[in-house]
C-alpha cells in the first residue's frame, strides 16, 4: 500500500525532485487559456497557493511550469487553486516531453551555426570566384580559401552529427538510409576541399559542403518541430482526460493525486459526475455507471460492490469507492490492449512515401557517383578530376526534395489542419489517409453525441414534463439530463423540487399533496412492459403513467457529411457495439446502407480485416475504448477529442468540436498535400534529369550544383508553404 | 583589394556576435512562449518571477 505517503509520491512524480527541503517543478497542462489575461491570471492563481515559488505559464503550450516547496504544496492543491480561477488543469509526464524539446533544441542550434557558416562562406567564395575573373591576388585568394576551411571545418564536425549518428547506425544495420549519400557527399567534398586547399589549386567547395548541410538540417528541423508539436498537443488532450484521482486514505482523509500516479490497492473516491480515473472494483456504493466509451451501449449499468469498472467510464448518480486493479489481468482493457498490439504490428508494415523513394534512390545515387568516378578514370582524367565530378554529382542528386520538401508539405498541411483544431497525431497519417477509399464510422460519440434526447415529445403534454423534469432535475443521469433539456426547450424553465429520494438503478421519487410522483423504470413505477432499456415512466399519484422514450442525438452535421462523402465515391459503413435496432435507425437516419450492429472489439478487427482482403484501405472514425483496437488496424485513423485516452492514442488524427466536419477537412488536406508532395518529387525529378548527365559529364562544378540545388530546394519549400494558406478560417 | 582583408574578418566578427546573441536567446528560454512573450510585454505590473525563467 503506497497511500499513506502521497506527498513523497508526488515528489518522485515531480521532475527535478532535489534532496529534502528543497523545492520540486510540476507541469500542468491547461485546458482553456487562451489569451495574456488568461496567461496572468493561471500565473497568479498558482502563486497565491502556499509554497508555491515560481511559476511561468506558456501560452504557445498552454502549459503552467510551478516550482513549489512539496512539504507545504501538493499537485491537487495547485489543480484545485487553478479549478477555482476557472482553468482546468493536469500534470503532465514531464521527462518524455523534455526529451522532445531536447531533440529541438539540439538541431535548432546546428541550423544556427550551418547557416551562419554559409553564409559567411558564400561571402568568400564570391568575392573568390568574381577575383578570379578580374585581378585578385592569388596570396589573398589562397588566404580566403583557408578562411572557409576554417570556418567549415568545425560546422561540418558539429553541424552534421545528426547526419553522421544516423548514418552510422544504418550502416551498422547493414542497411542504406538517406543519410548515407548526405553524409558522403558532405564528408567527401570537405575532404576534397581540404586536399585541393593545401595544394593552392582551385577547386574548393566548402560552400557547396555547408549550404548543402544548412539545407538538410533546415528540413530535418522543420520535421522533428511538426512531430513535436503534434506530441505536445495530443500529451495535454490525454492528461486533461485522464486528471486527477480522489484517493482515500486508511486514515479516512482524501487526497488529490494525478491519475497516472495511482497505483493496484489504492481507494479512491469517484463522485458524481466524475470519470474513474483507473480500473478497479467497487468496494462500496451502488451507483450508475455511463460505459458509453468503453462499450459503445449509450444505456447506463448499475454497479454494486464488487462490479468492475473500467477507466474512461463516468459515474451518474451516487459517489463510489473504487479499489484499484493493475490493467494486466484479464479485463477487457488487456483484451483490448493485445489486440491493438497486433493490430499496430501490421500497420508497422506502411512505409512512408519519402522512405519508399529513398529505397529506390539511395542506391541509385552510390552507383551514379560511383560510375562518374570509375568513368573519369577510365576515361585517363586524374583521380582528383575524377573525384570532383563524382562530388558534384552527389550533390545534384543530394534528396533535397525528400529531406526537405515533404517535411515542408506536412508540416504545413498539418499547421493548416491545427488551425481548423484538428491535431496530427502520427506524421504518416496524413499520406495515410490520402490513401483511404472508405470510412467506416463507430456510432456512439462518433456519430452521434453519445448523449441521449427525448423522442417524439410531442405526445407529452406540457403538465406531465413540467412535473417530471422536476424531479428530473435532481439527478445527473443522462435520460433526466434529458428530460430537463427538453422541459427548458418547450417549458422556458424547470421547477426543481426538494425532497426528492434516488434509487440508483430504478429512479427518483418524491412525496406530494396529489400523491407520490415517480419517475424511474417501468418496474420502479409499478408497469410490466417487457424491460425495453431505452424508455422511462412517469407516474403521478393515480394518474396513467407516461412513457419517456429516447434516443442517441445525432451530430448536426452527420448526414451532410456521409452524403458528401459518398459524392466523393467514398465506401461508407457503420459498425457498432450497440444493440441491432439502434444501430439501424442511425444507419437510416444519416444514410449509410452498410452496417452492422453488436460486434465485439474482434469483431470490428475481422470486418476491417475483410475490407483490406478485398483491397479497400478505410479510414476508421471512432472513439470508444472498443474502436481502440480498430483504429489502430485501419489504414487511416480519427477520434474526437472526447474520445477515450487508449483510442486517441491509437487514432493518426484527433479532432475537436461537435460537429464532423473535420473528416472532410482532414481528407482534403490529406489529398492536397500529397499532390503538393508528388509535385516536389516531379520538380526534383526534373531538375535531377537535367543536371545529372551534366555532372556526369563534368560540366557542373560542386559550387553550381550546391546553387542549383538550393535554389531546387526553395523551390519546392516554397510551394509547400501554399499549403498552409494565411490567417485563421 | 585590400581593404577585403579586414573587412572580411570584421564581417565575420559581427556574424559570430549574432550567432552567439541567438545561441545564448536559445539556451536562456527566449524562444519558450512565443505567444505568450506578446502579451507579457503588455502588463503593466513588475514581473516579479521573471528572473527565475528558463
Amino acid at each position: 500500500m503506497t497511500a499513506h505517503a502521497p506527498s513523497e509520491r508526488l515528489a518522485k512524480e515531480a521532475q527535478g525532485a532535489s534532496p529534502a527541503g528543497a523545492s520540486s517543478m510540476l507541469t500542468l497542462a491547461i485546458d482553456n487559456m487562451h489569451c495574456g489575461g488568461c496567461l496572468r491570471s493561471v500565473e497568479r492563481a498558482a502563486l497565491k497557493v502556499r509554497g508555491v515559488e515560481t511559476a511561468r505559464a506558456s501560452l504557445s503550450a498552454k502549459r503552467v511550469s510551478i516550482v513549489y516547496d512539496p512539504e507545504r504544496a501538493g499537485a491537487g492543491d495547485l489543480i484545485d487553486a487553478l479549478k477555482g480561477a476557472g482553468f482546468a488543469a493536469a500534470p503532465i509526464e514531464a521527462a518524455k516531453e523534455d526529451r522532445d524539446d531536447a531533440r529541438q533544441k539540439y538541431l535548432l542550434r546546428r541550423v544556427a551555426v550551418a547557416g551562419f557558416a554559409a553564409m559567411n562562406i558564400m561571402l568568400i567564395s564570391v568575392a573568390v570566384w568574381s577575383g578570379e575573373a578580374s585581378d585578385m591576388d592569388l596570396t589573398l585568394a589562397t588566404a580566403f580559401r583557408w578562411l572557409s576551411a576554417l570556418i567549415a571545418l568545425p560546422t561540418v564536425a558539429y553541424a552534421g552529427q545528426p547526419f553522421f549518428v544516423s548514418a552510422l547506425g544504418a550502416l551498422k544495420g547493414r542497411r542504406l538510409n538517406m543519410d548515407v549519400p548526405i553524409s558522403l557527399a558532405i564528408l567527401l567534398a570537405t575532404a576534397m576541399s581540404l586536399y585541393q586547399t593545401m595544394r593552392g589549386s582551385e577547386q574548393v567547395y566548402f560552400d557547396a559542403a555547408v549550404s548543402l548541410l544548412f539545407f538538410l538540417l533546415v528540413g530535418r528541423f522543420l520535421d522533428e518541430t511538426l512531430r513535436m508539436r503534434a506530441r505536445g498537443e495530443a500529451q495535454n488532450l490525454l492528461s486533461l482526460q485522464s486528471g486527477i484521482a480522489t484517493i482515500i486514505e486508511p486514515g479516512g482523509a482524501h487526497r488529490m493525486v494525478p491519475a497516472h500516479a495511482l497505483r493496484p490497492g489504492d481507494h479512491l473516491l469517484v463522485a458524481t459526475g466524475e470519470r474513474v480515473a483507473a480500473d478497479g472494483v467497487v468496494l462500496a456504493g451502488t451507483g450508475q455507471i455511463d460505459q458509453s466509451l468503453i462499450t459503445g451501449e449509450t444505456a447506463p449499468l448499475t454497479v454494486r460492490a464488487g462490479h468492475e469498472v473500467y477507466a474512461g467510464t463516468l459515474n451518474l448518480t451516487r459517489p463510489l469507492q473504487i479499489e484499484v486493479r493493475a490493467a494486466d489481468s484479464a479485463t477487457l482493457l488487456a483484451e483490448i490492449g493485445r489486440l491493438m498490439l497486433a493490430a499496430e504490428q501490421g500497420k508497422a508494415r506502411y512505409r512512408r512515401l519519402a522512405d519508399r523513394a529513398a529505397a529506390i534512390y539511395a542506391p541509385a545515387v552510390h552507383g551514379l557517383g560511383l560510375a562518374t568516378f570509375l568513368g573519369w578514370l577510365l576515361a585517363g582524367a586524374s583521380w582528383q578530376t575524377a573525384l570532383t565530378y563524382a562530388i558534384a554529382v552527389l550533390i545534384i542528386t543530394c534528396p533535397c526534395a525528400l529531406a526537405l520538401a515533404v517535411p515542408a508539405v506536412q508540416i504545413a498541411a498539418a499547421s493548416r489542419l491545427f488551425r481548423r483544431r484538428i491535431i496530427v497525431k502520427a506524421a504518416d497519417g496524413l499520406e495515410r489517409i490520402a490513401e483511404a477509399d472508405m470510412v467506416v464510422f463507430d456510432k456512439t460519440g462518433t456519430l452521434t453525441l453519445g448523449r441521449p434526447e427525448l423522442l417524439d415529445d410531442d405526445r407529452i403534454s406540457d403538465s406531465v414534463l413540467a412535473g417530471a423534469s422536476s424531479l428530473a432535475a435532481a439527478s445527473r443521469h443522462p435520460y433526466a439530463r434529458a428530460i430537463v433539456q427538453a422541459a427548458e426547450k418547450r417549458l422556458g424553465s424547470v421547477m426543481p423540487q426538494s425532497g426528492i429520494e434516488e434509487t440508483p438503478g430504478l429512479g427518483l421519487a418524491r412525496s406530494s399533496p396529489e400523491g407520490e410522483e415517480r419517475l424511474g423504470s417501468a418496474e420502479y413505477c409499478g408497469i410490466d412492459s417487457g424491460g425495453e432499456e431505452s424508455e422511462v415512466w412517469y407516474r403521478r399519484g393515480s394518474d396513467a403513467p407516461v412513457r419517456f422514450r429516447f434516443a442517441d442525438s445525432v451530430r448536426s452535421d452527420a448526414a451532410e457529411l456521409v452524403a458528401s462523402l459518398r459524392r466523393q465515391g467514398y465506401g461508407l459503413a457503420l459498425l457498432s457495439g450497440d444493440r441491432v435496432a439502434v444501430v439501424e435507425r442511425i444507419a437510416r437516419e444519416v444514410g449509410i446502407e452498410t452496417w452492422s450492429a453488436e460486434l465485439k472489439p474482434a469483431g470490428k478487427i475481422a470486418w476491417l480485416d475483410a475490407c483490406a482482403n478485398q483491397g479497400r484501405k478505410v479510414l476508421m472514425v471512432g472513439d470508444g475504448l472498443n474502436d481502440a483496437p480498430a483504429l489502430a488496424a485501419a489504414h487511416a485513423s480519427m477520434s474526437p477529442a472526447s474520445a477515450a485516452d487508449i483510442s486517441q492514442r491509437a487514432a493518426d488524427f484527433v479532432f475537436q468540436g461537435e460537429k464532423l466536419a473535420p473528416v472532410l477537412e482532414a481528407i482534403a488536406t490529406g489529398k492536397k498535400a500529397r499532390s503538393m508532395a508528388l509535385q516536389n518529387f516531379t520538380v526534383a525529378f526534373v531538375y535531377n534529369v537535367i543536371c545529372v548527365p551534366l555532372a556526369m559529364a563534368g560540366v557542373v562544378t560542386p559550387l553550381i550544383a550546391a546553387i542549383v540545388m538550393s535554389t531546387s530546394s526553395i523551390l519546392v519549400t516554397a510551394n509547400a508553404a501554399r499549403l498552409a494558406g494565411r490567417g485563421r478560417p | 583589394m585590400t581593404a577585403l582583408a579586414w573587412l572580411v574578418p570584421v564581417a565575420l566578427l559581427l556574424g559570430g556576435l549574432g550567432l552567439a546573441a541567438f545561441l545564448w536567446a536559445l539556451r536562456s528560454g527566449q524562444f519558450e512562449d512565443l505567444e505568450g512573450a506578446a502579451y507579457r510585454a503588455l502588463e503593466d505590473e513588475l514581473p516579479e518571477d521573471e528572473d527565475h525563467a528558463g
